[in-house]
């Protein structure tokens, strides 16, 4: 398969792949964000270890500062 | 919080070292200035505090008849219109007929902090709204602002000031909430511009130098007086710095009505401020509430928005980073120079060693000021000034919007709009706007008087300002706002009309705001389905859609569009800074079942609310409050002449590519949406069909928001209430409302 999905839109995904390298990969810099793959909240702090598994469906909810 | 606290929370950044105590002084003269004041009405008054969040009396002011006289507030507009905006609306349509303009004497300029506005327990408790029929869109304007008039206006005893009448002599109105005592002096000789008067003003009616903190100066400036985008400033004295500062009424061009009143200042000394002086119903709980939230600002503001250092500008990168950044007149969403205006340049460029609150108690503190600003045009060349700002709309509106990539010249585009009472958004669409018709040559230097509008030039930015300050040349021109300008520009025959109208950045009269909204529909009619015009402060929904993807249905946006603008229009009733709400969250956020709210903090609210008020207040209670208040604004829009859907209609440029070059830069996700979402394939299209059938889709894709929002808002397709909405909101209590929406169909 080697696709994940972030928000609904496919992503290419590699082996080793962490909720940071989706981030990175996105450029979702935004500092207030809700994550979950495959439904299952990621806390910040585990941003760089978490697993995406290939296949995953990666949310990534941003809150909305500003405005 | 004390200077050591912040830095001690964010050892990350190293401090500024600009020596924020030296800055040029005005007060010398004072004396004179003073003695040419002549005392009109001296009028007196029982000060008295607030029970509950309310003195249940306003003060009301005639300016050019001399009237001062207290009217009550009635339970009946307490179950109406709440407080704040709700307040400042009735007052208005009581004060004028659908025949009043802007400059009728009969038109108002009405102060009112709302409830909660003054407590020092809760951050972003010190807003007030300001009210008055708008010289650029000529329906209600309501305009949120910091600083200390509105709180120490209720605390001297009043819930709100109502200034009506026009006067043919230069006038200060000074209110002495200690001493039970207005007077309404002539004021011939001080300086309009307010980082001088509001200065001048603050020593000239403090008592001593530790009465100044007691006093707010609301003023506007030279720029007010020429040009329609004036605002108003608020001011409060900084301590730390010795210094005035100040906050901003910017939307709409209250300014420019204050200064055809003929209105120099109005002029407040409250008494010394303290934790309870609201007397809620239940402290306690107001006290807890606010605990928990300084709590949490102090452990989460370091991993999450820094607002504490860089204020909203924090996003100015991320706008960028999202593709949401506008840049040269909001044609594209990111800029490679972005870097050079982005927070961490205003992180060293503010000064970080000082508690920034727009009022006491504020642990959020993102009220930024850049000390030591040596000026470099203008009248006040060569001065050092302390420089309010930038926040996010300034850094993107006056900065990317108009090429402007440099932070000095920034600061003092910012600094100047501030000083000359213009609104700083505003005023950067509206040269992001005469910039862009410079490129395509609508305009050129023979039009524009010499002036050399290219992209980034700040030096001719700024003089297009000094010349509107001065009511002279291009800058006059200008300052009639971007839909006078498109009128004047197409009768003048300066370039295709069509394009004119599309690039124009304006819905009702009012420019918009610094988001790009093109790729997001819901903020398009977040934007374009506001009552008072596109300011972002109905519904930002830009990340919800476009990037969470969470509103996938026309239905999800509508949802949205009905919430998010009752939600923020809560805070306007209630006297609340929407900052604290969300850009600042609870660790635990996340685990709740719609984080995009914050259930927390808005349960903070309730709480705050009802404690001061001393009832129970439910969420379905706050979109009732609102929706009333909401709904109100959209009949007296119609009883004005507008508030119709043909009023809502969006320039192109909010919702889609104008331009070959905007298209091209895009291409990718337009021929995407043209295939998957428009069923059509672009292959085989030339670039202009691509552009009309994207143009087309996106068109008629808005006009089907527009139903939807408008069946969910309880209006029919013309955008009018139904009698049975104004009903169910117990509005059907003014027959009045309810013929109007039955003689538009509703």
């Amino acid at each position: 398969m080697n696709m994940i999905q972030v928000n609904g839109d496919p992503l290419a995904w590699s082996a080793g792949m962490t909720v940071r390298d989706v981030l990175t990969l996105r450029r979702f810099t935004f500092p207030m964000l809700v994550i979950t793959v495959d439904g299952d909240l990621v806390d910040r702090k585990d941003y760089d270890t978490a697993p995406v598994p290939d296949g995953a469906d990666v949310q990534v909810l941003h809150l909305m500062s500003g405005g | 919080m004390s200077s050591n606290t912040i830095q001690a929370d964010y050892p990350q950044f190293h401090r500024c070292e600009v020596d924020f105590t030296t800055r040029t002084e005005y007060v010398e003269g004072m004396e004179a200035l003073k003695a040419a004041h002549q005392v009109l009405k001296e009028w007196t008054f029982t000060p008295s505090l607030p029970e509950r969040g309310y003195t249940n009396r306003t003060l009301y002011l005639n300016v050019g008849t001399l009237e001062i006289r207290e009217r009550p507030v009635t339970q009946q507009m307490k179950d109406v219109f709440t407080g704040g905006r709700g307040f400042g609306l009735w007052h208005l349509w009581n004060a004028v007929t659908p025949k009043t303009r802007w400059n009728d004497p009969e038109n108002e300029i009405i102060i009112m902090p709302g409830p909660v506005s003054g407590i020092t327990q809760y951050p972003g408790s010190g807003k007030s709204l300001v009210v008055s029929l708008s010289p650029q869109t000529e329906i209600p304007i309501d305009s949120n602002v910091g600083g200390y008039f509105g709180p120490l206006l209720k605390f001297s005893g009043y819930d709100g000031l109502e200034i009506q009448g026009k006067s043919d002599q230069e006038l200060i109105v000074f209110i002495d909430g200690q001493k039970g005592l207005l007077r309404v002096e002539t004021a011939p000789a001080e300086p309009v511009d307010s980082h001088v008067l509001a200065e001048i003003l603050t020593h000239m009616y403090a008592e001593d130098e530790k009465d100044r903190v007691n006093i707010s100066v609301v003023s506007a400036g030279s720029a007010a007086e020429h040009s329609l985008i004036g605002m108003l400033n608020f001011s409060w004295y900084d301590k730390r710095r010795g210094c005035i500062r100040l906050k901003q009424a910017g939307r709409g061009g209250i300014g420019t009505v204050f200064r055809d009143k003929k209105i120099k200042a109005l002029v407040i000394r409250g008494p010394e401020v303290k934790g309870d002086l609201n007397h809620p119903k239940d402290f306690e709980t107001i006290a807890r509430t606010g605990i928990k939230l300084h709590k949490e600002l102090r452990s989460n503001d370091p991993v999450q928005c820094l607002m504490r250092r860089n204020g909203t500008a924090h996003i100015v990168e991320i706008m960028d980073a999202y593709d949401l950044l506008p840049v040269h007149n909001y044609q594209y969403g990111s800029h490679p120079e972005t870097h050079k205006i982005a927070s961490y340049i205003w992180d060293q460029r503010c000064t970080q060693r000082t508690a920034d609150g727009c009022w006491y108690g504020c642990s959020m503190a993102c009220a930024k000021g850049a000390d030591g600003v040596e000026l470099r045009t203008g009248p006040y060349k060569g001065h050092r000034v302390t420089v309010d700002g930038p926040e996010y709309e300034n850094a993107a509106g006056l900065g990317s919007n108009c090429g402007v990539f440099d932070a000095e010249y920034l600061l003092e585009l910012n600094f100047y709009c501030d000083t000359y009472g213009i609104c700083t958004i505003t005023y950067a669409t509206i040269c992001a706007f005469v910039m862009e018709c410079y490129q395509r040559g609508i305009l050129d230097k023979e039009r524009t008087g010499g002036l050399d509008l290219t992209w980034g030039n700040a030096v001719d930015d700024l003089e297009m300002m000094h010349q509107m300050a001065r009511g002279e040349g291009f800058g006059k021109i200008a300052g009639l706002g971007v839909k006078r300008m498109k009128e004047l520009f197409i009768r003048n025959g300066w370039g295709d009309p069509d394009l004119i109208n599309d690039i124009g950045m304006e819905n009702k009269g009012l420019e918009y705001s610094q988001y790009m909204s093109k790729e997001s529909l819901a903020q398009q009619g977040g934007y374009a389905l506001t009552n008072k015009g596109p300011q972002h402060d109905e519904a930002w929904l830009i990340f919800m859609d476009m990037v969470n993807k969470q509103l996938p249905t026309f239905e999800d946006k509508a949802e949205a569009l009905y919430y998010f603008p009752l939600f923020r229009t809560w805070f306007g009733l209630y006297g609340w800074c929407k900052l604290p709400w969300n850009d600042v969250a609870p660790s635990d956020n996340a685990k709740t079942s719609e984080p995009a709210k914050i259930p927390e903090h808005v349960q903070n609210y309730l709480d705050i609310a009802g404690a001061m008020r001393g009832v129970k207040l439910t969420s379905e209670d706050m979109l009732n409050e609102s929706a009333r208040v909401y709904n109100f604004q959209r009949i007296f829009n119609i009883r004005m002449g507008k508030g119709l859907r043909v009023h809502d209609h969006a320039p192109y440029r909010s919702i889609g590519p104008v331009t070959r070059e905007e298209y091209e830069s895009r291409i990718e996700r337009y021929e995407k949406e043209l295939r998957e979402q428009a069923g059509i394939d672009p292959a085989g299209l030339t670039l202009e069909e691509k552009m009309a059938a994207t143009r087309k889709y996106r068109t008629d894709r808005y006009e089907k928001l527009v139903n939807t929002v408008y069946a969910r808002r309880g209006w029919t397709l013309d955008g009018v209430p139904t009698q049975a909405r104004v009903k169910e909101l117990g509005l059907d209590v003014f027959p009045e409302l309810v013929e109007i929406v039955k003689a538009y169909g509703g």
